[in-house]
């Protein structure tokens, strides 16, 4: 089993879970640029974060034979605060650099007249740059958020083919497919989203544009949640190829819209043996074949 | 066709010296990243990789553009707002420039040249420590700065090949931090790396030759 889990916070998760990861057979994430849970209060902290999603985080998931990328973004809730609008100047520069797959998360958190702004500048971004877009729904009023930010895609004149609509349930999914945009699933230890669900609606509405992700972050969180849905998925009667489909090429063709995917194995990793400092390049971890 | 697009680059810089961000981002994707000795450096630590050299070639094309003053702060912000693989190809630049010879023995340049060298030198990244011991570094890097990069490299198992004249500048206050490193891993019933030798005078190798620790 191969999976690539596209939404997942591993700057907030130990290397006991990068084993685990590899170990359940994951071989690349996508990590969103998103809230700390600690506020920021400059452009600075922002840019350290891109810096290390980019670098640090990279270099850590490769001791442990993953491939890492990043989507980049002022997150909707942060948008908020005109201290930290001012890193949108910095966006379009990081998304230029190598590994970034997307420009998110964006999308609404408590949907202000700053969040609509900032969100419709940073697709303008996304066209620019001829990226995908990785768009949060709203935990609180999320169908009308699913609606609103449904209407701002239309309006960016982006494909819908390249958007990614993600944290779904039972009540928006059928917009966002209606829309053409892919349809993202967080799946949670508790009530938001859970596997068995997700083995329904994908028994419901098919395989095609559905991802599944843990969305694992500093938060209660369970970074094996895609290899958990995997499970359940063969349990429910899906195939082998079924899996394959939604874990790893579905999220491989929604990022490889960018070209900046690397997903070849990481040289000189053996899985088991600690990572050896002299043998171990961070020149090595972006080398490989894009998709 | 890798090379048309740095050619392209190239002429762009010398047109829009501005164009040099946007070229540095995509050297990899455009260029590649294979080593450029991959039979004796299949990482491209110690030498540097295709990308390298095509950034370092950028570099050369903005120094020519602007010139070695006004290029300091261009160079700098490449570096700062550069990710690992672009802040090797400012560093690979600067040692072009160095070979080319136009470096200063002073001026902004070789300024902010030393201390983009310092800033690497503190990363843990092997691949930065050693591009930032090349020909520029071992021109422009005070003694003492030198010679924690030396040791650094040893330490992290990277190839002294990646200093510029090791023997040259290699003095005795090095050769007795090496022979103290190389005590220090005996001790700790660890093998001592080969390129100690490379620092330590012959007679005070005996030691660990004995312990049979070296792979000579
Ligand atoms: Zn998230």
């Amino acid at each position: 089993m191969r999976i690539l889990d596209p939404h997942i916070h591993m700057t907030s998760r130990t290397t006991d879970d990068y084993e685990a990861l590899y170990a359940a057979g994951v071989r690349a994430v996508v990590e969103p640029a998103f809230w700390l849970g600690q506020p920021r209060t400059s452009v600075g902290s922002f840019l350290d974060y891109f810096d290390s999603l980019l670098g640090w985080e990279r270099f850590r998931a490769a001791q442990f034979g993953i491939r890492h990328h990043a989507t980049i973004a002022l997150n909707p809730k942060e948008a908020n605060d005109p201290r930290c609008r001012e890193v949108l100047a910095e966006i379009p520069r990081y998304l230029l650099k190598d590994g970034v797959v997307a420009v998110g998360e964006v999308g609404y958190d408590s949907m202000t007249p700053e969040e609509d702004e900032v969100f419709a500048a940073q697709l303008q971004m996304a066209r620019e740059a001829e990226l995908p877009v990785l768009v949060h729904t709203p935990h609180r009023d999320k169908l009308a958020g699913t609606r609103r930010t449904l209407d701002v895609v239309r309006e960016s004149g982006l494909p819908a083919g390249r958007v990614l609509v993600d944290h779904l349930n039972e009540t928006n999914v059928a917009l966002v497919r209606d829309a053409g945009a892919w349809a993202g699933f967080s799946i949670y230890p508790d009530t938001k989203m859970d596997e068995h669900r997700m083995v329904a609606l994908l028994q419901e509405y098919g395989l095609e544009r559905m991802i599944v992700n843990s969305a694992a972050d500093w938060g209660r969180s369970d970074p094996l949640k895609t290899v958990r849905t995997a499970r359940a998925m063969l349990e429910a009667g899906f195939t082998d190829d079924d899996v394959d489909r939604v874990l790893w090429r579905n999220p491989v063709e929604f990022y490889g819209q960018s070209g900046n995917l690397v997903l070849d194995p990481v040289p000189g990793f053996v899985a088991g043996e600690a990572p050896r400092p002299a043998e171990f390049e961070g020149s090595s971890v972006l080398r490989g074949a894009r998709v | 066709m890798t090379s048309t697009w740095l050619d392209e680059a190239r002429a762009d810089v010398a047109r829009d010296p501005e164009t040099v961000t946007r070229a540095f981002a995509l050297a990899g994707r455009k260029v590649g990243r294979d080593p450029l000795r991959p039979e004796t450096d299949p990482a491209g630590v110690v030498h540097g990789t295709v990308d390298d050299a095509a950034r370092a070639e950028l570099v050369l094309a903005l120094v020519d553009a602007v010139g070695a003053a006004e290029a300091a702060g261009r160079v700098g912000a490449l570096y700062r707002q550069g990710d690992a693989a672009e802040r090797r190809g400012v560093l690979r630049g600067l040692d072009a420039l160095e070979t080319r010879g136009v470096v200063e023995d002073t001026g902004a340049l070789t300024e902010t040249g030393v201390e983009l060298a310092q800033d690497a030198l503190r990363t843990n990244d092997p691949a930065l420590v050693a591009a930032a011991v090349g020909p520029f570094g071992t021109r422009h890097l005070d003694q003492h700065t030198w010679r924690h990069a030396v040791l650094k490299l040893v330490f992290m198992g990277v190839s002294l090949e990646a200093v510029a004249d090791l023997e040259a500048r290699t003095d005795a206050e090095l050769a007795r931090m090496a022979a103290d490193f190389a005590a220090e891993r005996r001790a700790a019933g660890r093998p001592v790396p080969v390129d100690v030798d490379r620092l330590v005078p012959a007679s005070s190798t005996v030691a660990h030759q004995q312990h049979g620790t070296s792979q000579e």
